[in-house]
């Protein structure tokens, strides 16, 4: 594709000449990002469609994909849910070190993953600070599917937070207040007048944190045991497929978490657009 | 963190509450749904970041220094800077480049496409960013014979680490300047223009001052993205102790070696990175916050 629009702008007066600032970006990103995944995708064309169903449906990859997809809608949800409470408790109301806790919302995006894994099986381990008072129960979280989850809850955490804020900021106290005193319970005006214009909002930021949790792999490689039907995950499943030397298998499902990944971002794309339209 | 469930109480003006009848169930909503946001907050990640201070200190400032004394540790360290060294001023260029070029052309074919591409490596698995490196540049891939007949090694080599990180923390610098730039709009540089500026003028003088703020965060990120940065890593660099190995992989590789010691002293390395990222931010958004507050 950059071919094709760089040689349109001679025909085109809209578009700008062939600029340093155009050959930089297009050269950068047909280097960086557009030769890897011609790479990856032609790679794979390079089997026979049999060959590729069987390897793409194998039931280690298909066990990988459910864990992988599943537990990240868990932590999906539980974090939609969680992060609206979050922002709406962040702009909403008033509490001692409110700063101090709206600031370290960003930690998932700033603490390596590695560094969260280690902690995470550390300390939900059962021996650890909360691992411990979870072991007496008969619940194990570290390297079992369980810690997958808590690690895909953690990385994934910010994103609903830091989408419904700015929204949440925006909206109009007035209107709430005149829903108040047309005689709506606080109930009903959550539900009909705050609740719909954050809705947007909240689907991206779910979005955004099930495509992040869905390509997680540093934190959850260290807290789940990686047992193939147990907890192993798709990324994981990918980097021992290449340990073995099976480069076959290995850029099969890497190209089926790819194409998903390039949904996803479809997705997040129809749903800003959406958020956009509710905003004007 | 405990005392703020007492110092609730005293700041209830009805400015945040006036809903017309407060009945009881009501006058709980914000203590209840503020101790939900502490405690699942502090489950989550305040507990676990803490973990990580508390692990590293646990052994006493003596087991601390042994392990910043290995050359592993050494190693590791340097060739996490060495990432941030390379990664940062290649993808701050290309950031400013591609945000410049997408917010002064509003309208060309495939604007909405090539904003979408550059965001490509937020939604890929790193594992596969990885992957797709060692199918262009491994012995088997498309350049590998090529390298192989000029004796270049990518793959189980630094070049290919560094691939892997410009890969991974390409969208920062664009991402966060790019809102900046549509913002400002093209006034000002047109009119240093016409007043007879080279365009290298107007960037230095003009364009690059109004965005300094978002630059500098996209810059901050890009690092901690560049420093932090595993699974990709992982995958082309073979981890080879001492020689292919970043911190985060050493993290790994002596937690699996039963070093937890040694792996909580470079994760709390990373930690402080993190941090320093965290605080420079909270800067950041105060200084624009002021700005804004006070231009307008």
């Amino acid at each position: 594709m950059t071919t094709s629009s760089i040689s349109q702008s001679t025909r085109l007066p809209a578009i700008p000449r062939p600029s340093i600032p155009w050959v930089i970006t297009f050269g950068y990103l047909f280097v960086m990002l557009l030769l890897p995944v011609a790479a990856l995708i032609l790679k794979s064309l390079t089997l026979s469609p049999a060959e590729i169903w069987r390897i793409a449906t194998s039931p280690m990859a298909l066990s990988a994909y459910e864990v992988t997809f599943v537990t990240a809608l868990f932590a999906g949800a539980i974090n939609g849910l969680a992060g609206l409470i979050i922002a709406w408790v962040l702009i909403r109301y008033e509490f001692p070190s409110k700063r101090i806790v709206d600031s370290l919302i960003d930690l998932p995006f700033a603490l390596p993953t590695a560094v969260a894994g280690l902690t995470l099986a550390t300390v939900y381990s059962n021996t650890g600070w909360l691992g411990s008072l979870l072991a007496p129960l008969g619940i194990k979280v570290a390297f079992t599917r369980l810690g997958v989850f808590v690690a895909m809850l953690f990385i994934s955490l910010p994103f609903v937070v830091r989408t419904v804020q700015p929204v949440l900021q925006e909206a109009e106290r007035e209107i709430e207040e005149a829903a108040w005193s047309l005689g709506a319970s606080q109930w009903q005006t959550f539900w009909r007048v705050v609740l719909p214009p954050i809705i947007p909002a909240v689907l991206t930021g779910v979005a955004l944190g099930f495509a992040r949790a869905v390509g997680e792999y540093g934190s959850v490689v260290i807290v789940a045991s990686n047992v193939p039907f147990k907890d192993l995950i798709a990324p994981v499943l990918i980097f021992q497929r290449l340990e073995q030397y099976d480069y076959a298998g290995a850029t099969v499902i890497g190209t089926v978490m790819l194409l998903i990944s390039l949904l996803m971002l479809l997705a997040i794309n129809l749903l800003q657009a959406w958020g956009r339209r509710y905003g004007n | 963190m405990v005392t703020k469930t007492k110092s609730i109480k005293p700041d209830t003006p009805p400015a945040t509450t006036a809903a017309p009848e407060s009945t009881g169930w009501q006058k709980l909503t914000k203590p209840l749904l503020i101790a939900f946001v502490i405690l699942y907050l502090g489950l989550v990640l305040f507990i676990p970041a803490l973990n990580v201070f508390v692990q590293a200190f646990s052994g006493g400032v003596g087991l601390f220094l042994k392990t910043f004394s290995q050359r592993a540790f050494l190693n590791a360290l340097w060739l996490t800077i060495l990432m941030a060294i390379i990664a940062v001023p290649l993808n701050t260029v290309f950031g400013l480049c591609a945000a410049w070029a997408i917010a002064r052309n509003k309208q060309f074919p495939g604007r909405t496409l090539l904003i979408s591409l550059i965001d490509l490596p937020f939604s890929v698995s790193p594992v596969v960013a990885g992957l797709m490196i060692v199918l262009l540049y491994g012995r088997n891939g498309w350049f590998g014979p090529l390298l192989e007949a000029n004796d270049i090694k990518i793959i189980f080599a630094v070049p290919g680490m560094v691939l892997a990180t410009l890969f991974v923390s390409l969208p920062f610098v664009a991402r966060e300047v790019l809102p900046v730039l549509e913002e400002i709009g093209p006034e000002q540089e047109e009119a240093a223009k016409t007043l007879g500026a080279s365009e290298w003028q107007t960037f230095w003088r003009v364009t690059l001052p109004s965005i300094r703020w978002g630059l500098l965060y996209g810059v901050l990120l890009t690092n901690a993205r560049a420093m932090g940065e595993f699974g990709a890593v992982a995958v082309v660099s073979g981890n080879i102790t001492g020689k292919t190995q970043t911190l985060p992989l050493f993290v790994e590789e002596a937690y699996k070696q039963y070093h937890t010691e040694a792996a909580y002293s470079a994760a709390v390395l990373l930690a402080g990175l993190a941090i320093v990222t965290m605080v420079a931010k909270a800067l950041l958004e105060r200084r624009t916050g002021l700005k804004t507050g006070a231009g307008h």
